[in-house]
Parts: C-alpha cells; sequence; structure tokens
C-alpha cells in the first residue's frame, strides 16, 4: 500500500517537474526542474527493484549531463529571462500535436494487458551482480562499441568547443 | 518482494507516455535550443522508465541493458550537442532557433 503512494508520489512529481521544464522563463530553473525529473524517475527504478540502475541514472543525469548544461548555460549567460515571441498558430500546434501524441501513447496503454508488477517474484533483481554477468556475458560487443563512441564523442566536443577554428585548419 | 502489489505495467506505460508527450510538446512549443535540448532528455527518460518497467514485468534484466545504453548515447550526445550549441552561441550569439533560417534556399 506504501509503495502505491509512493508510485503516485514519484508520478506526481515528475509530471509537475516535467511541465516546469517547459514554461520556465529562465532556463536555469529549466535545468533544476528537469533535476528534480530525473530524481522522482530514479525513484521509480528503486520502486521497480532497479537500484544499480537508479544509482547510476543520478550519477550520469544529474551529476554529469545537467552540470554540463548549468555550466554552458552560465557559460554563454543565458540566465537572463527571455520573452519568446512565438505566434499562437504554432502554439496551438505543438498543443494539438503533442495531445494528439498522448491519446495515442495512452490509448496504446491502456489496451496492454495488466500485469501486475509484482507477480514474478523470483525475477533476478537489478543489482549490480546480475547486471554485470549480463553486460560482459551477452552484450560484450555492445559495451566495448560504447566506448569507442564516447572516444568520438569526447574528440568530437573538444575539436568543435575550440577557439578559431578556421584558423586551425588553414 | 510484495512491493508494487496493485501498480500494473499499464500505469508506468501511462507516466511514461505523459512524459514523451511532454518531451515532444516542449519541442515543438519552446525556441530556446537549450530547452529544446532538455526536452529531447525527457523523451529518453521516458523511454527509459518504460524499458525499466518491461523488464521488470518480464524478470528478464535485458531490458536494463538497453537503458544502460541509452544512457550512453545520450552522454555522448549531451556532449557533442552542447559543443555544437556553443560554436551556434559564438557565431551567432542567440539560441534562438527561428534565427537559422539559412537552409530556407
Amino acid at each position: 500500500m506504501l509503495t502505491e503512494y509512493a508510485f503516485w508520489f514519484l508520478s506526481f512529481v515528475a509530471v509537475f517537474s516535467g511541465i516546469a521544464v517547459i514554461i520556465s522563463k529562465n532556463p536555469v530553473y529549466s535545468v533544476l526542474y528537469l533535476i528534480m525529473t530525473f530524481f522522482s524517475i530514479a525513484g521509480h527504478y528503486f520502486l521497480m527493484n532497479a537500484q544499480f540502475l537508479a544509482a547510476v541514472h543520478i550519477i550520469v543525469y544529474a551529476g554529469a549531463i545537467m552540470v554540463l548544461f548549468l555550466y554552458v548555460i552560465m557559460m554563454l549567460n543565458l540566465n537572463n529571462i527571455e520573452v519568446e515571441k512565438r505566434s499562437n498558430a504554432l502554439r496551438l500546434a505543438a498543443v494539438v500535436a503533442a495531445g494528439l501524441l498522448l491519446t495515442i501513447l495512452s490509448g496504446a496503454a491502456q489496451k496492454a494487458d495488466q500485469i501486475t508488477l509484482a507477480e514474478k517474484t523470483t525475477a533476478p533483481s537489478g543489482l549490480v551482480e546480475n547486471l554485470g554477468i549480463a553486460l560482459y556475458k551477452n552484450y560484450l560487443l555492445p559495451f566495448e562499441l560504447a566506448s569507442v563512441l564516447f572516444l568520438s564523442a569526447m574528440v568530437g566536443a573538444v575539436y568543435l568547443s575550440k577557439k578559431n577554428l578556421n584558423e586551425t585548419q588553414a | 518482494m510484495e512491493i508494487l502489489h496493485n501498480i500494473t505495467i499499464n500505469h508506468y506505460l501511462g507516466l511514461s507516455a505523459v512524459l514523451f508527450a511532454l518531451g515532444v510538446f516542449g519541442m515543438l512549443f519552446r525556441k530556446n535550443a537549450i530547452i529544446i535540448f532538455m526536452c529531447v532528455e525527457l523523451m529518453l527518460n521516458a523511454v527509459n522508465l518504460a524499458l525499466v518497467s518491461f523488464s521488470k514485468m518480464h524478470g528478464d534484466t535485458d531490458g536494463q541493458i538497453f537503458v544502460f545504453f541509452i544512457m550512453v548515447v545520450a552522454a555522448a550526445e549531451v556532449a557533442v550537442g552542447l559543443a555544437i550549441l556553443m560554436m551556434l552561441y559564438r557565431n551567432r550569439h542567440t539560441t534562438d532557433t527561428d534565427t537559422l533560417t539559412d537552409l530556407k534556399g
């Protein structure tokens, strides 16, 4: 019963702060609300017995990615409140498009079989041991490819953010 | 483990759908490139949530491995994307996506 309340509370926090990300005028507030969303999603992972994933989620998203966002916002000095002038027709189009997508997705979700998530009691938990065995046994090649992807992303980010790109090319 | 007794897969799929639709809405609604980027992250996380709930439903860790790789791709994407954004700001002094009309022809 308690976990049911936890589910609804975390869902409410996630959706509320997701809305706040979009409607905040100041980008810094958007980042902070997005961090709130990420923490509530990490709470959902805990509820679904994926502890390792919850820890990694907090470390990677709240610890690395959002810090990078904040850093860029402060470096570009974007934390001033801007007035966005977007025509009402485009806003209406955005509302209609997202609303239709939500209708379709939630309709599909309702049609799915009503399977309680607590049924499989012998399920392997998302602890480091099980995940590590799966990752290094069945998914070794994608794991190594991910390291190559990281390396190339690092090289690309360093190259792109270098100053005087045109002068160094010449 | 008797947690999540009355919560079905549909609850999680519904929450995931709402978060994904919020991400799409934000992408279409806002003009600031950084906010659009954050909405992409929100959509990725909605999909991650659905994958973890599927993993829980089937009692299989494969879904969680997928989430792991999505996190890897998201981290790489953010690093390169923010570098592109900084280049953009350095050349244009704005991150407003409506001003980027050079490909209009």
